[in-house]
């Protein structure tokens, strides 16, 4: 049993606690747009925020989650895809198959909230969650647009 | 992979005949609701519509609804084929909808939706013609139904943005208020039509934006891995490490009293899966099961041995297909000087982001399978090969895949397992879904070769003789022996042929032998991305700078002497080489590589920047690809797989290798598999070439040109070849 606080939700889980929060997410609580790639906190494709922070689900064990730590999966980033990576996102097309765009999209907010003007070399950094497409090109164009877009706001 | 997945397809256009036999008459009353589970995936409602024709359904508030037969897999195909459809529909490009048919709605309408498998970089290039006069009848209807709605010629009447207007009157109609008439009228034969010239596309070969990012955004797409159905039932696999084994046994006692676990079932002899009622919990029971293999002979397998196998192959005196002409062996005996050169390429897992999955349900009279497919059709065969259910009563609902590369076509191995485990329980859903370390464990890999070259030079330079064995796997043995006519498999010298129109070489040489020698492992193969134009191009894009080199010659000035005979290839390398600024200076340190190649119908050129630090440090600062696929469908789309390419291909440059010990596969996740990151990813920019006379591919030819482009501006860089792939194990200075 574990009380989760998911996207300003509470929600109390039947799991095992050495259970991945990843799987948590994915098979008890429903939300499947957090994806496995690896297991092994390699890939970043299941990437959530716990605390602004970005963090690798899968390799989080959902008995060492408080109930106090709040969760954000990309379900719960903006009511209406509006945040503005996103929107940057949309406006140069950077998905091909999406499968790790939600992870890149997780990684990519958390930066601006840390760096709201990241460098390239801040976004070499940040941004190591694997895209197996190659947008890579085109994420670190859209990281520019949605700092340029967050400043304005 | 064609040869592959047209087996497939005459296979399963035999059966098509009777089903379609059988259909006959009841085609339109055929419903397109969405498959349960994947109500989230699709944006659509089709079934409120009306269909004019195969292609189109329109809606009354006018949305075009466009029916594709292809798999999105991240190319963009279903933007592509909408954006041609679309072009000679004439409708609103800001009204249009795409929808993906089923390989069952297929069958019953006698394929009317032609073949289904995406691989080849095909999707648009071998169907271009089919849906671009689908398009063109829908519009002809509509128009033919507005001139008898207001009884007037045809001839009179104008339609843009999907509204029919007759000036003389100065009456209009949307394309809304029209289908139920357009619907009713007998089609024109839609090889009579005439289709527009390209040169007047409005909707087509513009960079329109993709139609399918929305749901990319916010986590709301439904990929296979994501499939949920009431009383569903999750499954996780373990097929013997070892290919060939067998399963001895196992404790099934073990683990049964694990929370979820339902039970255990032994798969074809070969593998152990757990059924759980979530993943997670079906995973670490089978993790915790103690299985005993039959590991058999191939256990004794390694890289080393696999290796050694190879190089025998360099020197052996039969071989499985060449072409020539001239006498390389005795130009090169008899030539001033003599360039000799021995290079490899190791197995490579295709490591698609989302694994490998299958969501099967065997009813008392009716199978359906959810799954992420590069061939839908082929799924559907196996599941009812599998599940002996009939093709008549059998399914297949396609989300789109989280990546394909290859490895979701013609096998279909993951649908075949899901049918086994699902057979234990009838009526409910099982979703089986491979661990990472299952899906390197278990891929259909790219296959290993290595390859000689030898080349001959005259006093001034001049390239007289070219002799290059390939030696290696070949994916025909594996999946289609077929495909090798007696004892000859021309398909793994992709990219070397003689003839013109898909992978032809570039060059023209007085005298040359190309040879291919057949050495199969235990370890399965398939196509991978660009197939074997990825292996072949690094060997003879290499080699060619190392002859130039020994000739004193550019490189660049080096190829073009011997293309001549060859001006399609030879304009894509002179167009990457002037974008890639070839022959001007470069910052200190940095250096320039160029390579070309041909495959998929298409023309591929690439030039690399690159430095090498004292330590041995590699940076890929730049690469520039210009690429020749005829028509460009979608520039903005295209450019997205020039990028996507140089990642798929530097990353294999860089890191990729699978090992083999023990007749197993040893690197099973991406800690030792590593996947390029973005902080290696180099600027891409890329030319778009169209001749315009032609349909080539997309999706895979230019990843031929990135291996080799850096490659050789290493070698420019440290004065040094590198001829074993990956780089990782290389030192460099």
């Amino acid at each position: 049993m574990a009380k989760l606080n998911i996207n300003g939700t509470l929600r109390d889980v039947e799991v095992e606690p050495d259970t991945p929060l990843l799987w948590v997410i994915r098979e008890q609580v429903g939300l499947t747009g957090t994806k496995y790639g690896c297991g092994i906190a390699q890939c970043g494709a299941c990437s959530v925020h716990i605390n602004d922070e970005v963090q690798r689900s899968c390799s989080i064990r959902v008995g060492d989650v408080q109930a106090t730590d709040r969760i954000v999966t990309i379900e719960g980033l903006s009511p209406d895809a509006s945040h503005p990576v996103q929107k940057a996102w949309a406006a140069l097309d950077v998905p091909q198959c999406g499968y790790c765009q939600s992870g890149q999209i997780m990684a990519a907010a958390a930066l601006l909230k840390r760096t709201p003007k990241p460098s390239d070399k801040d976004i070499d950094e940040a941004m190591t969650n694997i895209c197996r497409c190659g947008t890579y090109q085109r994420i670190r164009a859209a990281v520019h647009v949605a700092a340029n877009d967050t400043s304005r706001t | 992979m064609r040869k592959t997945i047209r087996g497939k397809a005459a296979k399963l256009s035999r059966r098509t005949f009777i089903v379609g036999s059988a259909a006959a008459g009841g085609g339109l009353a055929l419903g397109f609701s969405l498959p349960p589970g994947m109500r989230r995936a699709v944006a659509q409602t089709a079934s409120e519509g009306t269909e004019v024709n195969a292609w189109v359904l329109v809606k009354p508030d006018d949305t075009c609804v466009i029916r594709v037969a292809r798999s999105e897999m991240g190319q963009g195909t279903i933007t592509g084929l909408v954006q041609l459809v679309a072009e000679e529909l004439e409708c609103d490009w800001k009204k249009v909808k795409a929808e993906r048919i089923t390989p069952g709605q297929n069958l019953a309408r006698k394929r009317i939706w032609g073949e289904m498998s995406t691989g080849g970089s095909r999707g648009i290039r071998t169907s271009e013609d089919y849906v671009r006069r689908g398009g063109a009848v829908a519009r002809m209807l509509l128009l033919q139904a507005a001139a008898q709605e207001w009884k007037v010629p045809v001839g009179e009447l104008t339609v843009a943005d999907g509204v029919v207007t007759h000036g003389p009157s100065g009456r209009s109609l949307s394309y809304g208020k029209l289908a139920a008439a357009a619907a009713k009228l007998e089609a024109p034969d839609p090889k009579a039509i005439k289709l527009k010239d390209p040169k007047d596309w409005k909707i087509a070969g513009k960079a329109m934006k993709r139609i399918d990012t929305a749901d990319k955004l916010d986590g709301s797409k439904i990929y296979g891995i994501d499939i949920k159905l009431p009383g569903m039932l999750c499954a996780a696999i373990k097929d013997c490490p070892v290919f060939g084994g067998k399963v001895t046994s196992y404790d099934e006692a073990k683990i049964a009293a694990r929370p979820g676990v339902r039970k255990v079932v032994k798969v074809k002899d070969t593998a152990v899966a757990v059924v759980a009622d979530t993943w997670w919990r079906a995973k670490t029971a089978l993790d915790a099961l103690p299985i005993v293999w039959d590991e058999g002979l191939n256990a004794s397998v390694s890289s080393a041995s696999i290796a050694e196998q190879l190089k025998e192959g360099l020197g052996a005196s039969v071989t499985n297909g060449d072409r020539k002409n001239g006498d390389a062996l005795k130009a090169i005996e008899t030539a001033a000087k003599k360039v000799e050169a021995v290079y490899g390429t190791p197995f490579l897992a295709h490591a698609t982001m989302e694994p490998m999955n299958a969501t099967v349900r065997l009813s008392a009279d009716k199978a359906e399978v959810w799954v992420p497919t590069q061939n839908a059709e082929a799924s559907l065969a196996a599941l009812s090969e599998s599940s002996g259910v009939p093709l008549a009563n059998c399914e297949a609902y396609r989300p789109d895949l989280g990546g394909g590369f290859g490895r979701r076509g013609g096998t279909q191995d993951y649908v075949h397992q899901a049918v086994a485990i699902a057979k234990e329980f009838p009526g409910v859903p099982i979703k089986l879904i491979w661990s990472r370390e299952e899906d390197q464990a278990h891929d259909f890999f790219r296959p290993i070769s290595q390859c000689r070259l030898t080349a001959g030079l005259d006093a001034s330079g001049n390239l007289i003789g070219l002799h290059a064995r390939v030696c290696g796997q070949s994916i025909n043995a594996t999946l289609n022996p077929a495909g090798i006519v007696n004892g000859k498999d021309r398909r793994q010298l992709q990219g070397l042929w003689e003839e013109p129109g898909d992978a032809q070489l570039g060059y023209t040489v007085p005298n040359l032998l190309i040879e291919y020698v057949m050495r199969n492992s235990h370890v399965p193969v398939g196509p991978w991305r660009g197939v074997n134009t990825n292996q072949n191009s690094v060997y003879m894009e290499c080699f060619m700078d190392e002859v130039a080199r020994a000739a004193g010659k550019d490189p660049l000035d080096f190829r073009r002497a011997l293309m001549g005979g060859h001006p399609k290839h030879l304009a894509v390398l002179n167009a990457a080489a002037e974008k890639g600024d070839w022959g001007k200076p470069l910052p200190p340190g940095v250096h320039r590589g160029i390579a070309q190649f041909m495959g998929y119908g298409s023309y591929s050129a690439a030039v690399a920047e690159v430095s090498v630090s004292d330590r041995g440090q590699l940076k890929v600062h730049r690469t520039v690809l210009a690429l020749d696929c005829g028509h460009a469908v979608n520039p903005d789309q295209i450019a997205a797989q020039v990028e996507g390419s140089v990642a798929y291909g530097l990353t294999a440059t860089l890191y990729g290798e699978c090992r083999v010990r023990d007749g197993r596969m040893v690197d099973l996740n991406f800690d030792t598999y590593p996947i390029m990151r973005l902080a290696e990813m180099p600027k891409v920019e890329t030319v778009i070439v169209p001749s315009g006379d032609f349909w080539g591919g997309v999706g895979e030819p230019t990843i031929s040109v990135v291996a080799p482009a850096v490659l050789n501006a290493i070698h420019a860089a440290t004065g040094k070849p590198v001829r074993q792939l990956p780089l990782k194990n290389v030192r460099l200075v």
